[in-house]
């Protein structure tokens, strides 16, 4: 093959956003391919030398490893808070959060909150798969009614263990968040509408319109006990009616600067 | 500079702006709530950060977050909301970014009191948080001496990369005193902040913040490491005060107000010719232990006199090793010693030698 014909066929390459780590996750994980979209998002931009990584405690807890950019590693669930530290001394650097269903909204329901109140110019990926994955399949508050979990044997009982928080939700009521929106990873169609909405929300932060967040309904293979495939309907089937997509909370401000 | 009446709190909040202070995170918790409220003032005033936290963790991780980008940061609480900061803590110590944090100590446990006391002294200075670390923690006993080590400390945190502690308790955050201010510094520029902070890998590779360390001996060399940075810092950042020790018999040794406190009493003492002496630890962590060891070798009897159940006494009588009996004075709940109570506790220490020899 010439040269040229190498470049022609060039159909995928890995984002400069990427580092070359194989990761850890596990086969047909869908944290991969939110990795994926936010680095090609920060690739796009051109943001990526201005661009502060906060990873969580959960099973992104290496994401440090695989984004090529500066990061920092926050105590779980307080990755909102160091983020408001980091962005408030660094106004002009983009930063973001990357935080699983219960760093987010369990043991970090408290900053995610405050952080959406304050309208803290900071971007938040949060990935909802439904359960604890790095401590092994327990219940999380996203765990759906009748859910398996380690913690759960029986399935979520409601009457024991409450109901599910649906964040979007929670977090649109408040002044401060400015876009805040659930897309799904369970096939490409969705998966190019999460991007768009990802770099939506990174757009919202450069204009300095304030909170933002995307929430991804994503797949937990391991814990749910499911092929890889299965995975994947079962947020079609199962998650997607206790979790509807949509945009939750698109301020004004944005369709004045002009939306994508 | 000149001198002028200013209250703890006030004092180190504005020695802390003067330092450079670029952030400040904080809760408000009595009795140190002025402290916050004069950075709310004066910190937008200079186009710096000042933020009301939703609580103390979230503001010790906002401190987090801000020291990662490299610069100097402060929060300040009282014990309870210490408590809460305990978990960043451990996290900040973990990933080695330098960070201020002022405790002016209340009663307790628990919700307790907003009265003076050093019950924290064990939490701060042992570590507090989880994990092999320890904190620079000093103790000031005057409004100037709070006022200089806060100042000291921003120095001390970036020398080590480590969280430095100022230690006091409810009087002094509450007490006014003629003090003086240092010079105003002027703030780090964005484009000198360390070469290991958050700004953006531009024409770099990415710099990592991080207190993760997966595999155990590559954990284990991270804890080396520390220990060799605490070793050093063991060497180099012991501070104390010492009065009327030369020709002491007996040694008092006291931190903070309690130090000053006991201060008048050997005071009084030494004119019924009682040769007593005070040492007053200001570096808490690290600990004078070779200097009490010292006077363990000159003395026939130490005393040690706290704010609180009994704590410090024991760095006291591990320094000591036996050579001399170790007796204790401590008041709780809020309640401070006065001079003559602790010159009664003197009397009776000169009395058991009088016994004795
Ligand atoms: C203070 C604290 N409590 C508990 C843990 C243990 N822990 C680690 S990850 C995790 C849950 C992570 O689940 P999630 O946020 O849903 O992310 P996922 O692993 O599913 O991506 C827990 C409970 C911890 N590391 N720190």
């Amino acid at each position: 093959m010439t040269n040229k014909e190498l470049v022609e066929s060039l159909i995928y390459t890995k984002p400069e956003g990427l580092t070359s780590a194989v990761t850890h996750y596990c086969p047909g994980c869908t944290h991969g391919i939110a990795h994926r979209l936010l680095a090609e998002v920060i690739d796009e931009m051109g943001v990526r030398e201005e661009t502060i990584g906060i990873a969580p405690v959960g099973c992104a807890v290496f994401a440090y490893d695989y984004f090529n950019m500066d990061f920092a590693e926050a105590a779980h669930g307080r990755a909102p808070a160091m983020a408001t530290g980091l962005k408030r001394v660094s106004p002009d650097k983009v930063v973001f959060t990357y935080q699983g269903d219960g760093d987010l909204a369990s043991i970090g329901a408290g900053e995610i909150l405050h952080a959406a109140g304050r309208g803290e110019n900071i971007t938040v990926i949060f990935i909802n798969n439904a359960i604890y994955g790095m401590t092994g399949g327990q219940m999380a508050p996203t765990t759906l009614p009748g859910q398996r979990t380690t913690s759960t044997p029986l399935g979520r009982d409601v009457e024991m263990h409450g109901f599910p928080l649906r964040m979007c939700e929670i977090l649109s009521q408040l002044d401060g968040a400015v876009y805040v929106v659930r897309r799904s990873l369970h096939n490409v169609a969705n998966i190019r509408k999460a991007k768009k909405a990802i770099r939506q929300a990174f757009e919202v932060q450069r204009q300095g319109l304030g909170f933002s967040m995307v929430e991804l309904l994503s797949s937990c293979p391991t814990n749910w006990g499911m092929s890889a495939a299965e995975a994947l309907n079962w947020i079609e089937e199962h998650m997607l009616p206790a979790y509807p997509l949509g945009d939750y909370k698109v301020s004004p401000a944005i369709s004045k600067h002009g939306g994508n | 500079m000149a001198k002028e009446l200013l209250k703890g709190n006030v004092a180190f909040a504005e020695a802390a702006i003067r330092a450079g202070c670029e952030a400040y995170f904080g809760y408000p918790i009595t009795p140190q709530t002025e402290a916050l409220e004069h950075m709310s003032k004066r910190m937008p005033e200079l186009g710096r950060v000042f933020l009301q936290a939703e609580s103390e963790v979230a503001a010790i991780n906002m401190v987090y977050g801000a020291a990662s980008a490299g610069v100097r940061v402060m929060s300040s609480s009282s014990s309870p909301g210490v408590s809460l900061m305990m978990e960043g803590l451990s996290y900040i110590a973990g990933s080695e970014v330098p960070v201020v944090l002022v405790d002016i100590m209340r009663g307790g446990p628990g919700l307790g009191n907003i009265a003076p006391s050093q019950g924290d002294y064990n939490q701060i200075v042992k570590g507090g948080g989880h994990g092999d670390y320890r904190p620079i923690v000093l103790a000031p006993a005057t409004v100037q001496e709070l006022i200089d080590l806060t100042v000291e400390a921003f120095d001390l945190a970036e020398k080590y990369r480590c969280v430095v502690i100022v230690l006091a308790d409810g009087s002094l955050g509450q007490m006014m005193e003629p003090a003086e201010l240092p010079p105003m510094q002027v703030v780090r520029p964005v484009d000198k902040r360390p070469d290991w902070a958050l700004t953006g890998a531009k024409g770099r590779d990415p710099n990592v913040i991080t207190s993760i360390y997966i595999d155990p001996a590559i954990e284990e060399v991270f804890n080396r490491k520390l220990m060799a940075k605490q070793a050093e810092i063991e060497v180099n950042e012991i501070r104390y005060r010492e009065v009327l020790l030369d020709d002491a018999e007996i040694a008092v040794v006291a931190f903070g107000t309690a130090g000053r406190i006991v201060q008048s009493a050997v005071k009084a003492a030494r004119e019924e010719g009682i040769r007593v002496g005070l040492l007053r630890p200001i570096s808490l962590y690290p600990y004078p232990f070779e200097r009490v060891h010292r006077l363990a070798e000159q003395v026939q009897a130490i005393m040690v006199v706290e704010m609180n159940g009994g704590q410090m006494v024991n760095d006291v009588r591990m320094a000591v090793e036996g050579l001399v009996p170790v007796s204790f004075y401590g008041r709780m709940g809020g309640m401070v010693p006065l001079p003559d109570e602790v010159l009664e506790e003197i009397r009776k220490v000169q009395a058991s030698i009088d016994v004795a020899g």
